[in-house]
């Protein structure tokens, strides 16, 4: 009845497992509570859970990546407690089978849950603002891509109280990850969440594309779109272009592991080597896919902090569809020790250090922004400081690693993942709260409280190189990743000082959350009433804080890059007083019910409850079939209710004579 | 003042009443009028054309699907482990029959195109009837082609050729049973609804769909089945 399910499936004689569990449950129960005790129930159905706004999609994004940073980071300071503990003759507080879930649960939510759903709330919430559209080109695709992400991010969470996850390694690599070798549920859940995150993801690809090329205001050209536009631009390409590998490649591995075939086995013509050339083949873009929209952030934020253009737009515009293009010509770098011939890793070696280029046409492009630029020091722009330095080292350790003879030494090493952390955190998650502080106003409508927000940056950027840097010196002392255990005496202090690091980074995020809470009581004072908090150039910047439903009440014509810059030297008039009625998508439970039958779908194929599996895929395609009959899909807001909404953001304008 | 299709008002440009809404057109007529700041522009929400270029995206997408399962197929089709090999297992004039059977159904889903842009509902109907007819004979003849395989042993766990083999043709034609779904509920919308704006822009995508797996097709009869006989 129940496939592979029985009582025995939750841990409870783990301490540490159900702390966590326990820690979990009392989280929901509370959130769950609190919604039933204000009565915020129909409240959060309608505004939000069935929302087709993309402004409230993207916020949606960013809750679910902020609470997937803290269970990622709680993974990463129980790794780090474990590692300075767990020398000699301590053993340390994690048995082998915990650690290896818990340092491949880390690696999967921390790129999967918390960096994607950032850069694609990101995303949500500024691309259609920036190009002066009314929404995306698929507002329901929109909300589906959400539920099916959340539902993968729930799925590795429940393997928590449930069963177990995958102790394979973020990436699954077999034979470890055949049936054979890992029998239990684990590899299953990771599989099934990642597959129903993807499609999530393949169609946000799909659907930022289409706004993008159709929806720019008039006379925004492809070479007047802003920096964030273009690079999200070649990032949802890339996820396109990479997304049906990482389908496929997972695909194959549950056929294997569910129908018995021998893509990846040892046995019967099966070829290990075959699934990892597969999974990098995505897995190499995908990490241009976290980076590139971040590049984007900073290359709005410099400009707008230094008080001029952008030095070299052009040339940034090429320099991401140059990395765009090279991202996919270097997969193999991630395993030259594999055996291939010299001219083979000699090809990939060379294309690594190509991108290399264009990175660095980049970093050049923000410093010459800000030479002889009226420099303002705010949070934003500490994070982008923050960033250059940390990225550009991060960048030099990667050029070491692309030596194939280098590689042989280093391969797997604590030095690998020094590198991979210092481009990640240092780009990415830098780059997430650049964005975030900056574009706080715009989304929130009231800016971040300054003084914590500084607090945690310094912790986090003292935090990071304390935590990192001695890494790289144990990777080279040939400490490898993954380690439960050692016995080498000289390692220990740097592992000490690692764990240090990680404490000085969980400061950080305390501070981050408390600056969440203390900005939210102090709205009111800190309320944006300009819609241009920072003095931004782009078109985000000429709506009201937060900008109304509809984004625009008339659609702006772009002249120039750095539309609202332009528009703001011309000293052009906001305020309107004439108004349209405006056609506006309706909010539909469709998205929300296909995200929940996935996951119970995804959840019955891993425990083999069969019937589960079965009825979930009738209710997925019964779903979308009632769908396309439902044609209740939109209606207008009047040209009376614009007018009121414009009028409370002081956006009216007596009629002239 | 009034240029092409725009009309100003208070200093900012609208459509005039009645003309279609193009972005394209608006911009056009913007290089006309010199000062306009705002335009009162309505986009539709997806439009025909948004929901094509989607479509297209995703076809792409769905290609590269297609991709990662013919370089599996290209590097693991000779491991057959001392199981059955392709010229063991093919007989080409029934898998040319069953080819017959997609490329005709594409053929009258071009002739279903053709009633629907003349406006003729029952001939559009009609014709995706047969082109329903056609796909389902196809899947009906890979289904006992793939049986009579495991017949004789020649299973998906056999060996890593036939794990790909049965992987690489399986998954066209859940496809083609996709597209099958798909068509039987776009031929239910248009005998209820008729060939409305929203049904035109969904036959489109359903035609496109078609027509790929087709293209699709001719890649694996080249690479798994002739190729593999020819070796």
């Amino acid at each position: 009845m129940f496939g592979k399910l029985t009582l025995s499936a939750i841990p409870y004689t783990n301490p540490i497992i159900m702390f966590g569990v326990g820690l979990l449950a009392l989280v929901i129960l509370s959130t769950l509570g609190a919604i039933t005790y204000f009565r915020k129930w129909k409240y959060l159905w309608t505004e939000w859970l069935t929302s087709v706004d993309h402004k409230k999609i993207g916020i949606m994004y960013l809750i679910l990546a902020g609470l997937m940073l803290l269970r990622g980071f709680a993974d990463a300071i129980m790794m780090r407690t474990q590692q300075a503990l767990s020398y000699g003759s301590n053993m340390g507080y994690l048995p082998p089978g915990h650690f290896d879930q818990i340092f491949t649960a880390h690696g999967t939510i921390m790129i999967f849950f918390m960096a994607m759903p950032f850069i694609i709330g990101l995303m949500n919430c500024i691309v259609p603002l920036q190009i002066g559209a009314r929404d995306v080109a698929f507002p329901l695709m929109n909300n589906l891509s959400l539920w099916l992400t959340a539902a993968g991010a729930m799925l590795v969470n429940v393997s928590l109280a449930i069963g177990n996850f995958s102790r394979t390694g973020w990436l699954a690599y077999p034979p470890l990850s055949e049936l054979h070798y890992s029998p239990g549920v684990g590899v299953d859940y990771y599989i099934w969440a990642l597959q129903v995150a993807g499609v999530g993801t393949t169609l946000s690809g799909v659907n930022f594309i289409t706004t993008i090329l159709k929806m720019r205001a008039p006379g925004m050209k492809m070479m007047r779109m802003p920096v964030f536009t273009w690079t999200s631009l070649i990032a949802n390409v890339l996820i396109v272009a990479a997304f049906p590998i990482l389908t496929v490649t997972l695909g194959l591995l549950a056929m294997d592991r569910y129908v018995g075939t021998h893509f990846f086995t040892n046995a019967l013509g099966g070829d290990p080597m075959m699934y990892v050339n597969l999974i990098w083949i995505w897995g190499h873009p995908e990490v241009y896919i976290l980076i590139l929209p971040l590049f984007g952030v900073y290359g709005e934020i410099v400009p707008t902090f230094s008080g001029k253009r952008l030095f070299g737009y052009t040339s940034m515009v090429y320099a991401t569809v140059a990395i765009g293009l090279l991202s996919l010509l270097v997969w193999l770098h991630h395993f030259f020790t594999m055996g291939n011939s010299p001219g083979v890793n000699a090809f990939f070696g060379i294309s690594t250090m190509f991108i290399a280029i264009p990175t660095g046409v980049k970093v050049f492009n923000w410093m010459l922004t800000m030479y002889r630029g009226r420099i303002r020091l705010e949070t934003p722009m500490l994070w982008t400081i923050a960033f250059l330095i940390t990225f550009t080292i991060g960048g030099m350790s990667g050029m070491l690693l692309a030596e194939p003879p280098a590689d042989f030494v280093l391969h797997n090493s604590l030095f690998l993942i020094a590198h991979f952390h210092n481009v990640i955190i240092g780009g990415v998650v830098f780059g997430v709260f650049a964005g975030l502080s900056y574009w706080a106003p715009k989304i929130l409508g009231f800016k971040l409280n300054d003084t914590l927000g500084r607090a945690a940056f310094w912790c986090w950027v003292v935090g990071f190189y304390v935590a990192f840097m001695p890494l790289y010196v144990l990777g080279f002392m040939g400490a490898t990743r993954r380690m439960d255990h050692y016995n080498v005496p000289a390692w220990h202090p740097l592992f000490v000082v690692a764990w240090v690091g990680a404490v000085i980074i969980f400061a950080g995020i305390i501070l981050q959350v408390a600056q969440v809470v203390v900005s939210i009581r102090q709205r009111e004072q800190n309320r944006d009433l300009t819609g241009d908090p920072w003095n931004g150039r782009t078109l985000e910047w000429a709506l009201p804080s937060p900008a109304p439903a509809y984004n625009f009440a008339r659609t702006p014509v772009v002249r120039d890059r750095d539309a609202f810059w332009e528009m703001k030297q011309r000293g052009v008039e906001l305020k309107s007083s004439t108004f349209v009625p405006i056609h506006m998508p309706r909010n539909k439970a469709t998205g929300f019910i296909i995200g929940g039958f996935s996951f119970l779908l995804a959840f019955g194929m891993i425990w083999h409850i069969w019937w589960l599996a079965a009825i979930c895929l009738a209710g997925v395609l019964g779903t979308l079939i009632r769908h396309a009959f439902d044609d209740d899909r939109d209606y207008y807001l009047g040209a009376d209710e614009v007018r009121r909404t414009e009028d409370l953001h002081g956006r009216v304008q007596a009629r002239s004579v | 003042m009034s240029k092409g299709s725009m009309v100003m008002q208070d200093g900012s440009l609208a459509l005039k009443p009645g003309y279609a809404d193009h972005a394209a057109d608006a911009l056009r007529d913007l290089h006309q009028t010199g000062d306009a700041v705002f335009v009162d522009v309505e986009p539709h929400h997806e439009p025909a054309s948004l929901i094509q270029l989607g479509f297209w995206i995703y076809l792409m997408s769905d290609c590269l699907l297609f991709s990662g399962l013919f370089a599996t197929y290209a590097v693991l089709h000779g491991h057959t482990a001392g199981g059955p090999t392709p010229s063991q297992l093919f007989d080409l004039p029934y898998t040319l029959t069953e080819t017959m059977f997609l490329l005709f159904s594409s053929f009258t889903c071009g002739l279903a195109t053709l009633a629907m842009n003349a406006d003729k509902k029952n001939a559009t109907l009609g014709w995706l009837a047969v082109t329903f007819v056609l796909g389902l004979g196809f899947v009906i003849m890979e289904v006992h082609e793939f049986v009579g395989m495991v017949a004789i042993g020649a299973t998906a766990g056999r060996s890593a050729f036939l794990s790909c083999f049965f992987t690489l043709v399986g998954t066209h034609g859940l496809h083609v049973t996709c597209g099958l779904i798909f068509m039987a509920v776009m031929m239910a919308a248009v005998a209820k609804k008729g060939l409305t704006a929203t049904n035109r822009a969904r036959l489109n995508c359903m035609m496109l769909f078609w027509h790929f797996l087709d293209i699709i097709w001719v890649g694996v009869f080249s690479l798994v089945y002739l190729s593999g006989v020819v070796h």
